[in-house]
């Protein structure tokens, strides 16, 4: 038999079809279960943020499937963790796109980490959700930030806080670009109410001696300090601060302050009276929170659990927001579940009603105000149902949902506002 | 008036502080010409020994002062006895082998621990103030402690047995030997001194940076560039490029922020290496200690 051009081809088309079909089966086989790939920091120097939020998306999806998994299948969780460097989030990103065909992801705690993977979610039509608080701009039909932005906490403290201590600001943050950002809002914020900002300063992440700009701050006399610290070796600064009288002085109000759960690494002399913003606390004082934090420590070691702050709580309510949008879209299809999400999806969750803000893919959420008090954060000033307005005023998927963007990545000012 | 005495003093603790974190990695340095690259993980072990005894109800002064540099230095001889002395000589393997301790001293303290450590003892000196300007008490206690470690670094040298042993063992190993010296003993006892005062920096430091298990890594790389920029002398070398990068970092920090502040310590350091390669001590003080 003598091979012709066209029967090699009818050959080797059989064998594709032959040798593509166990990856078609494959699939079908997968689908019995829906995957949710979670990428978050174990160890290295994020660890402090991440292993709450791991423990709070075990606790989710345990709760789905308990409840008898989604769409009558069961959820099944596989975690990368990327030891806090970017390159494993590229590497687990496209992992979980391409081979484990996730459903959807719920990655990231530093905005580098979130940009790293969002090109490759989004060239893999693979939805993301994005659970950390963070400084807003994010603009992706593809992509949810389920966590505050400056306009839910920086814009509802800082007239609280000028309100309690004066118009004279001292702002001192983290030098990259949340910091930056967060000191640029501060300031907008600070110049809309009528006040001053006496100075702003940046410290590189590993700076621990605090000694010269706590001198700086006696000479400039601010009626209160704004604090965008962020990290283990910032916290340096509340202990010098004390250290050197000043905490009695001199007030601090935060936005970063407790996340890390810093409030419980100081001793109560040191950290009282700091002011602090967010869209949850461990102490809300509602059932269904206390019923929450009560069944979280249970599952985590008792006295032993890590203090609830908002990036683990939201981590929570990000998995119920995605998994109730499955259920209202009764299909797991990516298009499907963001038109779902779009409707908007609602939920309540430990921090209280939570819903999806269409127009920009952040989250419609309530915000607090709470003092620290013997390590423990007193909630003073409560805020029902806050918009994203910072991401609303550049991002609008609605009128234009091809928007692939992160408007606030060289500043408030490159992006129009000011 | 009483901003230059405030500002002063900030500046000399400022100097203070690099000689406390450096002054271990200098003595294991300027001795044996080994670099520790766990250097950091000893200040944070004597950071952890001073949180967990303290809140296990020990007198703070105590594990400051005397328990954190002992289990340190305890530390620092055994990692001398099964790791160290097979490498004498090979400065890259040693480099590479103290890296893996270090992360091994850091996944070690995080599975023990945690990720998270209450660190919540306070300084146990109150602020002070000067005139219209308060600062930190325990700060010029810091000060007062390093002044005297460093003069007892050098009546240690100059005028004890130990120290003339260790001196000549530095200079010439061989000849040391020759004349009856223990070599490996004196390498030995070197190590676990200069981990003792790395023990004794982090615990000194704990109640006012507080601990993380990677914690270490803000101070190595000032304590490397300082020891670096120091030459092999230890105390001269210490001292002098403490100061002038202590210095030059506590006064940008005050004229500009903190970010010129470390970029000017780093531009200092490349310019006095360019023009002195074997630090400071190799064209000045030459025959110093």
């Amino acid at each position: 038999m003598s091979t012709t051009r066209r029967t090699f081809l009818k050959g080797t088309a059989a064998t594709a079809a032959v040798l593509a079909s166990p990856a078609i089966i494959g699939k079908a086989a997968a689908a019995d279960k829906i995957k949710l790939v979670s990428i978050l920091d174990q160890s290295g120097g994020l660890d402090i943020y991440g292993k709450p939020m791991v423990a709070a998306t075990e606790m989710a999806v345990d709760d789905i499937n308990a409840a008898g998994g989604l769409l009558g299948r069961e959820v099944e969780l596989k975690m990368y963790d990327p030891q806090s460097s970017i390159q494993y989030y590229t590497q687990y990103a496209t992992q979980a796109a391409a081979s484990d065909r996730a459903d959807v992801v719920h990655a990231g705690i530093t905005s580098a980490s979130r940009e790293a993977i969002r090109p490759t979610l989004d060239r893999f039509k693979t939805l993301y959700f994005y659970n950390t608080q963070y400084e807003g701009g994010v603009c992706d039909r593809n992509v949810f930030c389920t966590g505050s932005t400056p306009a839910h906490t920086v814009e509802k403290l800082v007239p609280h806080a000028m309100k309690k201590w004066g118009k004279k600001v001292y702002i001192l943050a983290a030098d990259y670009n949340y910091g930056q950002i967060i000191a640029d809002w501060v300031e907008k914020f600070v110049r809309d109410e009528g006040g001053e900002t006496v100075a702003t300063e940046f410290f590189p992440l590993d700076v621990t001696n605090f000694g010269p700009t706590i001198q700086k701050i006696q000479a400039a006399k601010p009626d209160m300090i704004w604090s965008a610290l962020v990290g283990g070796a910032h916290i340096s600064f509340y202990r010098q601060y004390a250290a050197a009288g000043m905490h009695k002085s001199i007030p601090i109000a935060s936005t970063t302050y407790g996340v890390g759960n810093e409030h419980q690494l100081m001793s109560a002399e040191e950290g009282n009276g700091i002011l602090c913003a967010y869209s949850y606390f461990e102490e809300i004082d509602t059932p269904e929170n206390k019923a929450f934090v009560e069944r979280f420590r249970a599952r985590n070691g008792g006295a032993a659990a890590p203090a609830l702050n908002e990036l683990a709580v939201r981590s929570y309510e990000g998995v119920m927001l995605w998994a109730q949008a499955v259920r209202n879209a009764g299909s797991v299809d990516r298009m499907k579940v963001i038109e779902a999400l779009e409707a908007p999806t609602m939920i309540d969750g430990p921090s209280g009603a939570i819903a999806i803000e269409p127009t920009t893919h952040h989250a419609t959420l309530n915000t607090y105000i709470a003092q620290v008090k013997d390590q423990k954060f007193q909630v003073q000033e409560t805020f029902l149902a806050q918009q994203p307005t910072d991401t609303m005023q550049v991002c609008d998927l609605k009128a234009n949902p091809d928007t692939v963007k992160f408007y606030f990545e060289n500043g408030l000012e490159a992006a129009g506002i000011k | 008036m009483d901003l230059y005495i405030a500002l002063a003093l900030q500046i000399v603790y400022g100097i203070a502080n690099l000689v406390l974190i450096s002054l271990g990695l200098a003595i294991i340095f300027g001795m044996m010409r080994v670099i520790n690259l766990a250097h950091g993980e000893f200040l944070m072990l004597g950071g952890y020994t001073v949180v967990i005894s303290t809140n296990a109800g020990l007198n703070i002064w105590l594990a400051m002062l005397i328990l954190a540099p002992l289990v340190v230095g305890i530390i620092g001889v055994i990692v001398e006895r099964v790791m160290i002395r097979f490498l004498y000589g090979r400065m890259v393997d040693t480099l590479l082998a103290t890296w893996g301790l270090s992360l091994v001293l850091i996944g070690l303290v995080t599975t023990i621990f945690g990720a998270q450590t209450a660190t919540t003892i306070s300084p146990p000196i109150g602020a002070i103030q000067i005139g219209d300007f308060t600062s930190s008490g325990y700060e010029l206690f810091l000060i007062g402690v390093t002044i005297i470690l460093s003069i007892l670094a050098y009546c240690a040298l100059k005028y004890t047995r130990i120290g003339l042993i260790a001196r000549g063992t530095m200079q010439g190993a061989e000849i040391a030997s020759a004349l009856g010296v223990s070599t490996s003993r004196t390498y030995a006892i070197t190590f676990g001194v200069g981990a003792a005062v790395s023990g004794l920096a982090g615990g000194l430091l704990a109640p006012i940076t507080g601990v993380l298990p990677s914690i270490g890594a803000t101070y190595i790389a000032k304590a490397f560039i300082t020891v670096i920029s120091g030459g092999t002398a230890i105390l001269a070398g210490t001292l002098s490029a403490s100061t002038l990068l202590g210095g030059v970092n506590s006064v940008l920090s005050y004229l500009t922020g903190p970010t010129i502040g470390e970029v000017g310590l780093l531009v200092v350091a490349i310019v006095l290496l360019r023009l002195m390669p074997q630090g400071i001590t190799a064209r000045l003080f030459r025959r110093s200690l």
